[in-house]
């Protein structure tokens, strides 16, 4: 495996992990935009342009950019968040550069008004969706209350009526503001020759505008720390979500963070596992920790049987507490430490995870690190870390949605935010 | 790309299969037991998939807690679940861990503990995935076209029903496990970094003793077919279709293959094409192809609001009717590229590959290589599809519909 990296004079940043053992080459922008970098007006725009990205160019219209990814068996897609849209392909070797050039392509879309009007209906359609899955709801919602006033809070979605009102001069505006090449990531990874992609790369980019795309209010949050309910009566099961606040993308404490969820509510074995799934009070129950540029915050959820839903509470807000007061165990350490490094493994054997992780690490940290530094890193959190983050992170400061047929449901009284016992530094 | 592909079929009727994979550092193992929903008893519906849950609640000498503190201790992602013929333990660690691995699987397959204390809490956890369903309109609508179209039981729904659930007893599910749970039919697969001999060798030994009768024949009867609606108040109607196709291993698979993705390969397929790009008319359209040993079939999806639901059927059955129209050179070129590229870079997945070769052994008893699946990619011609479908035109469709209106579905 073998890292390089290249700075155009345009400010687009191009990487690459080249690995020759690979049966596939992946390639994908990264652009550093998505919903928090929205205006009011313009919410769903990052999406919505997601989607257009592929409805053509000055050369290629809608229909030619399908047929040529598909003409090199190209596995290919995107994606937008609340802070990155991602767009990628992976192929066999052998069409590396035939796919970097279509992506390259269509990061210059025409934006043409019947393809905007047509997409128009498909996003509707998507939130549509969404809005009959109450499980997918119930985190939309959460996120909202969470971060109330902070950017993070903007849906990735928009709603049908931000949707409909979008002009196509307005996400003409968003692009030009947001798609310039100083905040755009070109990144490889596989099986392909690092100096014929980057020339090849260089040539496609070269045009592309020179700028500063700014993003504005990165800071932390402890969150809202509100309750509420939403009724949905059409609904079988409850859902819930609790947040609250985490180390930020940026954080030391990442790598202890992902461990303390994993512990918390990993599928197998975990505190929640025990005490919520094994004994079928609910039918899942999960924790992962989420990094954001500047914020961090861990998700809690459960579904289960409506009844059932404030002991279910009940018994978080005691299994958080526990892991407050009385900390973790070395063995529990290290277990988790055993499943996290056999998935990095394993994820890192397939070129498109690969793509994504060097990708993302790039985006947050400005660093590569591979399979082997991922590995060690993780390797070296100790418990004291772990304890680091439960002090410095007010963990009991939960920030609760709950969806479902309940017309009224108490939420459990929360534990004052107990005092920590200081951890030993040395 | 000589890749090493191993198989044994031990006395009792077990069958093991393993492919090295040296360019990798993880393994995966699958174990089927031909103990599915297929063979629930009538009157318990879901008894399989209970099993699939209670059978890690501990074996051999840990108890459950101890068991998955084990498992979790060298780092093992696993599942077990019911599928229609089979259940199946998966599990994909690091290769070094592979022995211990088999050690604890071989525990699990043969000496559950099945505690009689636990079965009221997996008896609430599937009670609630049953009732999660409602809360998933598209996973309803596919459950319930799978109901009417695939000959019973085949076409069950591996969760069963809350009356079967009530029905289940601890003396029901060891039943079901002692009756089920039998070498002959069960098929464990490997791959990754590998050495067959010490794994064959530590199979043999664990499992050679094992000892259970052949697997017996279901008896199916038809699917009934037709077209039907479920009622219920949601943004979307739910579109779920299905008809006919040709069986794993027939002379025509590849060509039904090669029509499956003309209808939905990629995003230049017909179907996203016309349905999506053109008219806006939905987020989510596919079809894919579904088998069993007896029957299969192509199965088609959209969802789409209320309004654009009527359109939306009407211009996917469209474009499967016109698929004998004719097929281009360019679609054929395009398609099989995909599936080329999809077939190489399965190499990556110790997953994938463990669950390939478990297929090719189930439904062709070998596993073929990939110089023959190559051929039959490259025997894909428009004319072989156009042949195809022109023979299994399909003259009735299964329909369901889910949402707060009933459509007109045609002639």
């Amino acid at each position: 495996m073998t890292f390089h990296q290249q700075q155009c004079s345009n400010g687009l940043t191009i990487i690459g992990e080249v690995i020759p053992e690979a049966r596939s080459a992946a390639v994908g922008f990264f652009v550093r935009t998505g919903s928090r970098d929205e205006t009011v007006e313009e919410s769903g725009v990052s999406h919505f342009l997601e989607h257009m990205l592929f409805k053509g160019t000055k050369k290629r219209d809608a229909a030619q950019v399908n047929k040529d990814f598909d003409k090199i068996g190209a596995n290919y897609n995107a994606f937008t968040s609340e802070e990155n849209t991602v767009f990628y392909a992976s192929t066999l070797p052998e069409y590396h550069q035939d796919a970097t050039e279509i992506l390259a392509d269509i990061l210059r879309p025409s934006l043409r008004s019947a393809d905007f009007e047509m997409e128009k209906k498909v996003i509707i359609e998507e939130i549509g969706m969404y809005e009959d899955n109450p499980g997918w709801m119930v985190f939309d919602h959460a996120r909202k209350l969470f971060f109330a006033d902070h950017p993070l809070g903007n849906s990735v979605l928009g709603t049908t009526q931000s949707i409909i009102d979008l002009k196509r001069d307005q996400m003409l505006d968003y692009f030009q503001r947001r798609y310039i090449a100083s905040n755009i990531t070109l990144v490889a990874s596989g099986n392909f020759n690092w100096d014929t992609f980057l020339k090849k790369a260089e040539k496609l980019t070269t045009n592309w505008k020179f700028g500063m795309a700014r993003r504005d209010h990165i800071r932390q949050t402890s969150g809202s720390g509100e309750f509420k309910l939403l009724e949905k009566k059409t609904t079988t099961q409850q859902n819930v979500v609790m947040i609250c606040p985490g180390p930020p993308a940026a954080s030391p404490l990442r790598y202890a963070a992902n461990l303390f969820a994993m512990i918390l509510g990993d599928q197998s074995g975990s505190r929640l596992y025990w005490s919520l799934v094994d004994n079928g009070l609910a039918e899942s129950a999960d924790c992962s920790f989420h990094e954001y540029d500047g914020a961090g915050a861990f998700y809690t959820s459960f579904s289960c049987d409506p009844k059932q839903t404030h002991k279910n509470l009940e018994i978080v807000i005691k299994q958080i507490h526990e892991l407050i007061t009385k900390g973790i165990t070395e063995e529990e350490l290290e277990q988790a430490k055993s499943k996290v490094l056999s998935r990095i493994v394993r994820a890192g054997e397939k070129t498109m995870n690969r793509l994504q992780e060097v990708g993302m690490t790039w985006v947050y940290l400005r660093k590569y690190k591979s399979v082997d530094e991922d590995m060690q890193t993780y390797e070296k959190v100790n418990l004291r870390q772990i304890q680091q983050l439960i002090e410095r992170y007010p963990l009991l400061r939960l920030t609760t949605t709950s969806m479902g047929p309940l017309a009224k449901l108490k939420m459990p009284e929360i534990p004052k935010q107990p005092k920590v016992p200081n951890a030993q530094h040395s | 790309m000589a890749k090493q592909v191993f198989q044994h079929t031990f006395d009792n009727g077990l069958t093991l299969i393993a492919e090295n994979m040296p360019h990798v550092r993880s393994a995966t193992i699958n174990i089927i037991v031909p103990a599915g929903c297929a063979y629930d008893p009538a009157n318990m519906p879901g008894i399989s998939s209970v099993l699939s849950e209670i059978i890690l609640r501990g074996a051999g000498k840990n108890n459950s807690k101890e068991l998955s503190l084990a498992m979790d201790g060298i780092g093992l992602d696993r599942s077990c679940s019911a599928g229609t013929n089979h259940i199946r333990l998966w599990g994909a660690t690091l290769s070094r861990n592979l022995p211990k691995t088999i050690d604890l699987f071989a525990d699990i397959i043969l000496k559950p503990h099945l505690p009689k204390s636990d079965i009221e809490s997996v008896k609430l956890l599937a009670a609630q995935e049953i009732m999660s369903i409602e809360d998933d309109p598209k996973q309803k609508v596919m459950l319930a076209l799978r109901k009417i179209h695939f000959p019973s039981p085949l076409g069950n729904d591996r969760r069963g029903t809350l009356e079967g659930l009530k029905a289940i007893t601890h003396d029901a599910l060891t039943k079901f496990w002692k009756k089920n749970f039998r070498p002959s039919g069960t098929i464990i697969s490997v791959a990754g970094n590998i050495e067959w001999e010490p794994l064959k060798a530590q199979v043999e030994k664990l499992f050679g003793k094992w000892k259970g009768g052949d697997v017996p024949a279901l008896k199916l009867s038809p699917g009934k077919g037709g077209t039907s609606h479920i009622t219920k108040d949601t943004q979307q109607v739910q579109i779920g279709i299905a008809y006919p196709s040709v069986t794993y291993g027939h002379k025509d698979f590849y060509a039904a293959i090669g029509a499956v993705n003309v209808l939905s390969g990629g995003m230049s397929s017909r179907l996203f094409t016309e349905v999506r790009e053109k008219r806006g008319l939905c987020y989510s359209v596919w079809a894919s192809y579904q088998n069993f040993k007896e029957v299969a079939s192509v199965i088609c999806y959209a969802g789409t609001t209320t309004d654009m639901a009527q359109e939306t059927l009407d211009v996917t059955l469209k474009q499967i009717g016109n698929l004998t129209k004719g097929i281009k050179e360019e679609e054929v070129k395009r398609l099989k590229i995909g599936l080329k590229s999809s077939m190489l870079i399965q190499e990556e997945s110790s997953s994938a590959r463990a669950g390939s070769i478990a297929v090719d052994w189930y439904y062709l008893g070998r596993v073929r290589p990939l110089e023959e699946i190559q051929k039959s990619i490259d025997s894909i011609t428009t004319k072989s599809i156009l042949a195809h479908v022109k023979e299994y035109n399909p003259k009735e469709f299964t329909i369901v519909t889910l949402g707060n209106k009933q459509l007109k579905y045609g002639k």
